[in-house]
């Protein structure tokens, strides 16, 4: 069956890249959640993470390098109707815009925000990113990186945020799966995705990660945060995947007045008039 | 070892970004904080290979942004450090709030700009929107023709920056991928020329110099704020002798001589191209051309952007009859371009003005040929005919 979104459009990644499995679980995910293209918003920054809007059929912004978050909360909250989904590196995400990560957590919108962890700066040529494990050598880190890595996902559990989850690019049927659930979850959804870079980064590798790699098993509780917080530390031997934790909390849709009592944008009446003048003017 | 014009050096095959990095290495700085951005990376890259080879001493900072590189150079530079760093396009702009910081505590820190577009949309070529929107920053902006000319701006930079009678911030810019990225033959210094050129840096105020404590950037209201700038704004117009010393002091050790402008077939022209950066290249291939055609034309290179040098620029443009200005950039909303705004203003008050005409042209990294150059000429020639200017602002090389 045709997928609605589907683009043809040359893709500018390295054979191989985990970029590729990525965008066709977020097609799949997308379609299998019976949304059409126009429903759905992806905000991205910059880098070769953030190259994914365009080559998938949707609405995009495409804006400034870590900049996608504050942009995708605002689009929410300006049309609450759209499927609204910030995406982009490991870089963007958690080093130039952390600050916009920690706190949009705090606020709670209900976007979902998905990033490509391929621990480097892919675009900008394998310098050592804020997920580059320390010693990581790279062109300017020569001696390998002195900073201990960020951890995307205790730092969402810590700031008690709504879902917090880890995919593989390795398997893209369970990605899919987190993804259809980060989604539709009412709430701030963190999808951290374990991408592999085959140009820039050759220690994390498909090989390395499938060696380490695990979900979590059907006991697991998702909705025990501090379990959830003890998890996220699991990183070396054995890498946890999956859905790490859930809480449903109100949103900020649903807790600010302004967006509750008033209409949002979407709904505000325009004048006939002035809506039927900018239709006609393209066929003049 | 070849040497050159009797002095002693080498000849390199270098890209820009390679010719600013070996100046770097050679310079030695304290410290070093950037990040990565294109097309700056590669400079920054073999800097970092230069660090990890032992060549230099320099602490090479890592960051997550450029305003946190912007803000390790001024504390390394408020605790008595020789600071460097380099940058483009957004990586400047978000470093815009900090460049104020750094000008006005007068710190005398070193950056090249690879000149970018900024954004949007996302475009990673070359023009000069970033470096100009830098321009009202209280930096001292030295703009370069080709690798060498941004090679040897850098070792005058330190020198200009740290001049007691300067104390600021220089920026020196190359035109992304253009210089950044080409690589030509780039002439050299030994590496002790250049240390004993920019010499041993005796900071001012020291943080570390824990006997005589200092305070950087405490409250200035409505009481001394104003003072503080008129005096920024002394300290900037003062360094036009300093950067005129170094560049002729430069020539001494190197045979390239460098002023605040040059001049290209300028003596008896009648119409002039105004341009900055690596254009200049291109346009005298267009005067020489015109030339051959019996045109009197000429090419004004404006090399110090920051100061702008308005004497010099009235005293070169006044004797001609039409003036035709290149901007890389816009100034959206303005009248004109930067650099014809700037020159407007500083011959308003001549006698006898040529007519001038600005062109924006190369926006996003738009070549820009040697005909369009020569049209440009051409059109102030009709103008200067006519007796008026019935357009102020045209494009070169736009699609309409
Ligand atoms: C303000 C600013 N600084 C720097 C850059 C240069 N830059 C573009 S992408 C990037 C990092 C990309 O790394 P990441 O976000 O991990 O994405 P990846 O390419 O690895 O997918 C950098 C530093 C920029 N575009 N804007
Ligand atoms: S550089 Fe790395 S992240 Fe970028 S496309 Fe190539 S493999 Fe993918
Ligand atoms: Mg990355």
């Amino acid at each position: 069956m045709d997928n609605p979104f589907d683009l043809s459009s040359d893709i500018a990644w390295c054979p191989g890249c985990g970029n590729f499995a990525i965008l066709k679980a977020l097609k799949s995910t997308l379609s299998e959640l019976n949304y059409e293209p126009h429903e759905v918003v992806l905000v991205s920054g910059i880098g070769q993470a953030a190259k994914i809007p365009h080559y998938l059929r949707v609405n995009v912004f495409n804006g400034l390098h870590g900049r996608s978050i504050p942009v995708a909360f605002a689009v929410k909250s300006a049309n609450p109707r759209l499927v609204v989904i910030a995406e982009s590196g490991d870089g963007c995400m958690y080093g130039e815009g952390g600050n916009h990560f920690v706190h949009a957590i705090r606020r709670n919108p209900d976007i979902t925000v998905i990033v490509h962890n391929n621990q480097v700066y892919g675009l900008t040529k394998g310098q050592a990113s804020p997920t580059s494990e320390e010693g990581f050598v790279s062109k300017v880190q020569t001696l390998g990186s002195l900073s201990a890595p960020f951890n995307p996902l205790s730092i969402a559990i810590a700031q008690d945020a709504s879902f917090v989850a880890r995919g593989f690019a390795g398997d893209i049927e369970k990605l899919k799966e987190i993804l259809k659930q980060a989604i539709t979850w009412p709430g701030f959804a963190l999808v951290d995705v374990l991408q592999p870079c085959v140009t820039f980064n050759r220690v994390n590798t498909y090989t390395w990660y499938r060696e380490r790699a695990y979900y979590l098993d059907v006991q697991y509780d998702p909705e025990d945060r501090v379990k959830a917080f003890e998890k996220s530390l699991e990183w070396g031997e054995k890498i946890p995947l999956g859905i790490f934790y859930r809480h449903r909390k109100p949103t900020y849709q649903e807790k600010f007045y302004a967006l509750v009592s008033y209409p949002h944008l979407l709904y505000r009446e325009r004048a006939v008039e002035e809506v039927l003048d900018r239709e006609l003017q393209y066929f003049q | 070892m070849a040497k050159v014009m009797g002095l002693t050096g080498k000849v390199m095959g270098l890209n820009g970004n390679a010719a600013v990095a070996y100046a770097m290495k050679q310079i030695n700085p304290d410290v070093i904080a950037a990040y990565p951005i294109t097309p700056q990376t590669d400079c920054v890259e073999r800097f970092a290979e230069y660090v990890s080879e032992g060549l230099v001493n320099t602490q090479f900072v890592t960051v997550e942004s450029e305003h946190s590189a912007m803000s390790a150079c001024i504390g390394a530079a408020a605790a008595g450090g020789r600071v460097m760093t380099a940058t483009a396009a957004n990586g400047l702009a978000l470093m815009w709030e900090m460049l104020y910081i750094a000008s006005s505590m007068r710190l005398p820190i070193v950056m090249m700009v690879t000149n970018r577009a900024l954004s949007g949309n996302i475009n990673i070529h070359c023009d000069h929107s970033d470096t100009m929107g830098a321009r009202d920053a209280g930096w001292i902006q030295l703009f370069s023709e080709n690798a060498q000319e941004a090679y040897d701006n850098i070792i005058q930079a330190v020198k200009i920056a740290e001049d007691l009678e300067v104390r600021l911030p220089v920026m020196v810019t190359q035109d992304g991928f253009i210089i950044s990225h080409a690589v030509e033959q780039v002439k050299v210094l030994d590496d002790d020329l250049v240390q004993e050129f920019v010499g041993a840096y005796k900071p001012a105020y020291p943080l570390l110099d824990v006997t005589h404590p200092v305070t950087y950037g405490p409250l200035d209201l409505f009481d001394y704020y104003f003072e503080h700038k008129r005096s920024q704004i002394e300290a900037i117009d003062n360094c036009f002798p300093v950067i005129r010393r170094v560049g002729e002091e430069f020539g001494k050790i190197s045979g390239r001589k460098y002023d605040l402008l040059e001049t290209y077939k300028l003596e008896d022209a009648e119409y002039v191209v105004v341009a900055l950066g690596s254009t200049c290249g291109t346009a005298k291939e267009a005067v020489n051309l015109l030339r051959e055609k019996g045109k009197k034309v000429g090419l004004l290179k404006i090399r110090c952007f920051r100061p702008f040098p308005k004497e010099e620029i009235i005293k070169a443009l006044v004797p001609r009859r039409g003036v035709a200005v290149l901007d890389r950039s816009v100034s959206f909303g303005g009248f004109g371009g930067p650099v014809f705004t700037e020159i407007r203003s500083a011959l308003c008050d001549a006698p006898a003005r040529p007519f001038i005409i600005d062109f924006f042209y190369g926006l996003g990294g738009r070549d820009i040929y040697v005909e369009d150059i020569e049209k440009a000429l051409l059109q102030i020639e009709d103008v200067v005919q006519k007796g008026q200017v019935d357009q102020y602002i045209g494009y070169l090389g736009l699609r309409e």
